[in-house]
This record gives structure tokens, C-alpha cells and sequence, in this order.
């Protein structure tokens, strides 16, 4: 009795093992099949996105690289994710040292402030900002898409450099006072050199989630397009393989950041 | 010498200068906005377009002209958060219980993450480019010989619109999924296995039960950005399949409707953290403290 029970577990453990196996190959196969296709089909000499293959080229890469308005949109979105994500990491570098180091009234609303956007939709974030701005008489540019994202990407940097800033022994700095530095002397040769991984974890998540943001740059930009908005408003018009090229260009470049910025962030989890 | 956190005169200084920049910062890009569209939703329409003050709830009291739009939102959002749990789990668990090396599962678990952060746009994109008339599966079944000629059935419907929201949302399911399942001790799966339970009840009384906050709050995270999207729509949504977002955008854009679009939003954000709110609530009630 007892051995035919113990049988029948073990069969159950199989068959459990063996549908597992097949559904976490399926979701495996779901997440990444979309994403080859992008990359095979930017590579096909065909200019609908059509089986069978027709061929290899490089054609859609090439005009791609001699479209000017694209180029101009990639400026533009270089432009922006970089001076939304230096303001985001100072704004959330300031914020997470407030909640870590000192104690004032209304902290949970402060926190709870902070911690907002992550939950709060882009499309709240940019319609309300941009009822703003007209009320105020600001004209819509590429800088009032920088204070859309970098308010929206605080919570990122806030939450891992916190969590950083949580783990850090502070009998280091005590150290360093009573060896005689001055505070400030302090904060960039000890407490900066140690929540490094952190910031610059946080900072490579935030540029990219910057460079191809959609909902609030909708809203908040000008007459300047970021790259994800010219993507954007050529959808409009119909599907062609040149977006498939520069989305190719994107995911490689995207990629090579989020490992970066995982593994940085992973380490100083560690540490 | 004192240590910083024990002095009062200078810390007073530290503490509004860290202050005073992140909450002015806050204060004028957060709430004031929020406050400005909860003032708008009670204006009108100015006859060219646009917002006009006023007083009224009139806004609110036509939502419901509007019901297709939230049918849609509030059926797809739960549906492709069904979805993507129930694809999500078993790839969390795969990874966590049957994956021996670590640099493997580290690897792997990588790898689920990763699309999370490839262009949002490009993601939504590339179901349109599979699933269109025109498109990739279409082609593929025509070339094979298993349909004689491309089908409408696939793009621009509600099936189109759940495959890729799922699509978009599994990532961020299988992480808090993935985080909650690698807390679990395997000792207590181990007791449960030596006191007789086969692997099926162990999974359901002990597993599932441990693991419910990391699926509490990737669903919540899921539903709120459903409710916010407007891209999926507008690339595979097709005519009837207009979301909430989709309505609250084009008051901003063809329409001209400031104050409906004001109300939506409020609308949208009271949805939003309600969900949140409850979710909280629910995990701190459902969480069961192992240390």
C-alpha cells in the first residue's frame, strides 16, 4: 500500500515536472519569438513583412541611416534621456538620503508622494503636467518633456539607491569624521564611492526607459519628435521594415544597458 | 566629536537642504498638476476647443456615454492579468524549483526580464506585424497550405488586444512571482513531503499560499498600467477596441474636450489607487511571516 502510494506520488511528480517543463518553454518561446521576428524581418529583402524569406539585405539599415528626420528624432531622444535621467539621479539621490538619514514631520507623506508615479499611469502623468503648462503660459518643448520624465523616473532611483543606503554601514562615515574629514569630504570620498553601483545602476535603467518613453512625451513635446514618437506617427501611415531595423538597433542597444545596469545593480546587492 | 544623526543645530540645516529641493520639486510637478486636472474636470468646453471654467459635474454625469471604452478597459485588464499569471507562475516556478545552477537560473531569470525593457512601442509593434492581414502568421498559413487566403480574424479585435497586453505584462509578473517563490524555505516543502502529502497538495497548501503576495502585487502593477495604455490600442485595438486612455487622449488631441479628459483622468486615478490601496491591504492581510 505504502509503496504503491509512494509510486503514485512519483508519477505525479513526473507528469507535474513534464507540463512545467512544457509551459515554461512555451512562455520562453512567446516573450522572444516576437522579438526574432523583428530582427529576421529587418534583415529581408522584401518590403512587406511576409512569409516566405525573400533574402538577406542591409537596405533597410541604409535608408534608415539616410532618413534625416529619424536622425534629428534620435538626437532629440539622446538629448532627452540624458538630461532627464542626470535631474532624475539628483532629485532621487536627494529624496532617498532624506528618507534614510533624517526624521521629519510628514515622512509617510513625503514617501508616499515620491513613490507615486510608479503606480500612477504615463498618460495621468503627461495630461496633467500638460494642463499645467498651458495654464501657466509655458510652450511645449523637448525641456518640458525632460521635467515629464525625469518626475515620472524618481521612484526608480529613489527605491534603489533607499535600499542601497539601508544596507550601508554607517560606523564608515563615523570613521571619517573622526578622522578628521570634513562632512562634505566625507559624502564624496565615502558615502558616494559606496552607493556608486546603485546610481549608476538606476541611472542606466532610467535612461532607457527615458529614450523610448511614449505616454508622457506624447503629451508634453513641442514641435521636436523623440525617436519613439517619430516611430509613433509613421505607424500611422503603415508598417515598413525600416522600423523593424531601427527597432533591431534599439533591442541590441537596450540589451547591452539592462544587462549592464542588472549586473550593477545585482552587485551592489552583494556587496 | 558627535556622530551627524545625534546633533541638532547643523542637522536641522542638512535635513532642509534635502528637503526643500525634492518637495518644492514634487510639490510643482505632481501634485499641482493632479490638482489643476481635478479643477479642470469640473469646467466646460470652450467653444473652440480646449477649457473654460466652470463649476459643474457635467463632465462626470457623461461618462457613461463613454461605457464602451471602460467595458472594454475593465474586461481586457483583468483578462490579460489572468493571463499573464497564468503564464507567468509556471515560468517563475520552473526557474526557481527545477533549475539547479544558479548561473543558469540567474541567466534565465535575466533573460524573462530583459524584453521588459525593450521598447514598450516596439513590443505592441511587432503583434501588428504578426498577426495583420498582411502579416506574418497569415503568410505563414497561406504559404503552408492551411488557409487558401489570409483571414481579418487575428488584428484588431479583443483576442489581438490581449495577446499584447499579456505579451507586454509577463515580465513584470514573473518577477515579484519569481522574488516571492525564492523566499520560500525548501525545508518547509521538504516537511510537507516527508509528512505525506503528494506534490500536487503540497504545491496547493503550502507553495501557492507563500507565494500569493509576489502574484498580489505584479497583478496590481499589471491592471494599473493596463488602464493607462493607449498605444496597444491604437496599433492592434482596431475601431471598437478603444480603451479609457485611448478616449482620454483624443480629448487632448482631434476632440478638444479638456474638461472630459480631465474628468477621465481623475477617474483613471481614482481606479488606480484604489487598486493599489486594496492590493496593500490584501497583501498584509494574506502575508504569513516566516521569520
Amino acid at each position: 500500500m505504502r509503496a504503491m502510494q509512494r509510486s503514485i506520488s512519483k508519477l505525479q511528480d513526473r507528469v507535474a515536472d513534464w507540463l512545467l517543463t512544457m509551459v515554461a518553454t512555451g512562455g520562453m518561446l512567446f516573450l522572444y519569438i516576437p522579438v526574432l521576428v523583428l530582427i529576421i524581418f529587418s534583415f529581408n529583402d522584401n518590403r512587406s513583412l511576409t512569409l516566405p524569406l525573400r533574402g538577406f539585405t542591409l537596405k533597410w539599415y541604409e535608408s534608415f541611416i539616410n532618413n534625416a528626420d529619424m536622425l534629428v528624432a534620435i538626437r532629440n531622444s539622446l538629448y532627452v534621456a540624458t538630461v532627464a535621467t542626470m535631474v532624475t539621479i539628483v532629485i532621487g539621490t536627494i529624496a532617498a538620503f532624506a528618507l534614510d538619514r533624517v526624521d521629519f514631520p510628514g515622512k509617510l507623506l513625503f514617501r508616499r508622494l515620491i513613490l507615486l508615479p510608479i503606480a500612477l499611469p504615463g498618460i495621468i502623468t503627461g495630461i496633467s503636467m500638460l494642463n499645467m503648462f498651458k495654464l501657466m503660459g509655458i510652450n511645449l518643448s523637448l525641456e518640458t518633456v525632460i521635467l515629464g520624465h525625469a518626475t515620472g523616473l524618481v521612484s526608480i532611483v529613489v527605491t534603489q539607491v533607499f535600499a542601497r543606503l539601508q544596507r550601508f554601514n554607517r560606523r564608515i562615515e563615523e570613521a571619517s569624521s573622526d578622522l578628521g574629514a570634513r562632512p562634505w569630504q566625507t559624502f564624496f570620498f565615502v558615502t558616494l564611492p559606496n552607493i556608486r553601483s546603485a546610481i549608476i545602476g538606476s541611472a542606466l535603467l532610467s535612461f532607457t526607459v527615458s529614450f523610448d518613453e511614449i505616454p508622457v512625451t506624447f503629451f508634453l513635446t513641442g514641435r521636436d519628435n523623440t525617436l519613439p514618437m517619430y516611430i509613433y506617427s509613421t505607424l500611422r501611415r503603415g508598417i515598413t521594415p525600416e522600423i523593424n531595423a531601427v527597432g533591431t538597433i534599439i533591442v541590441v542597444l537596450s540589451l547591452g544597458l539592462i544587462v549592464l545596469s542588472v549586473y550593477l545593480l545585482r552587485d551592489s546587492e552583494k556587496e | 566629536m558627535t556622530a551627524p544623526r545625534d546633533s541638532s543645530g547643523p542637522d536641522n540645516r542638512v535635513t532642509a537642504m534635502l528637503l526643500l529641493p525634492t518637495t518644492l520639486w514634487f510639490l510643482l510637478l505632481l501634485v499641482m498638476p493632479l490638482v489643476v486636472i481635478a479643477v479642470f474636470s469640473l469646467g466646460e468646453r470652450a467653444p473652440a476647443g480646449g477649457y473654460q471654467p466652470a463649476l459643474t459635474l457635467a463632465q462626470y454625469a457623461n461618462l457613461p456615454a463613454r461605457l464602451k471604452a471602460f467595458t472594454n478597459t475593465l474586461t481586457l485588464a483583468p483578462l490579460g492579468t489572468l493571463l499573464c499569471v497564468l503564464m507567468a507562475y509556471p515560468l517563475a516556478y520552473f526557474l526557481v524549483f527545477k533549475i539547479r545552477n544558479n548561473q543558469l537560473r540567474a541567466a534565465l531569470y535575466m533573460a524573462v526580464i530583459v524584453p521588459l525593457w525593450v521598447s514598450y512601442l516596439l513590443r505592441a509593434y511587432t503583434w501588428k506585424t504578426i498577426l495583420g492581414r498582411e502579416g506574418i502568421l497569415n503568410s505563414f498559413l497561406v504559404w503552408t497550405g492551411i488557409l487558401d487566403k489570409p483571414t481579418d480574424i487575428f488584428l484588431y479585435n479583443q483576442f489581438s488586444m490581449v495577446v499584447t497586453l499579456t505579451y507586454i505584462f509577463v515580465p513584470f509578473m514573473v518577477m515579484p512571482i519569481y522574488t516571492a517563490l525564492e523566499k520560500i524555505p525548501r525545508s518547509m516543502i521538504e516537511a510537507s513531503k516527508d509528512l505525506g502529502v503528494g506534490p500536487i497538495r503540497t504545491f496547493l497548501r503550502v507553495t501557492l499560499p507563500l507565494s500569493m503576495p509576489g502574484v498580489i502585487a505584479g497583478a496590481t502593477f499589471t491592471i494599473c498600467l493596463t488602464f493607462g495604455d493607449f498605444v496597444a490600442a491604437f496599433l492592434v485595438g482596431g475601431p471598437n477596441g478603444a480603451m479609457i486612455a485611448t478616449i482620454i487622449q483624443s480629448q487632448f488631441g482631434a476632440t478638444l474636450n479638456w474638461p472630459l479628459g480631465a474628468a477621465l483622468s481623475i477617474v483613471v486615478l481614482v481606479i488606480v489607487l484604489t487598486i493599489v490601496s486594496l492590493s496593500d491591504r490584501l497583501e498584509r492581510v494574506g502575508r504569513i511571516d516566516l521569520d
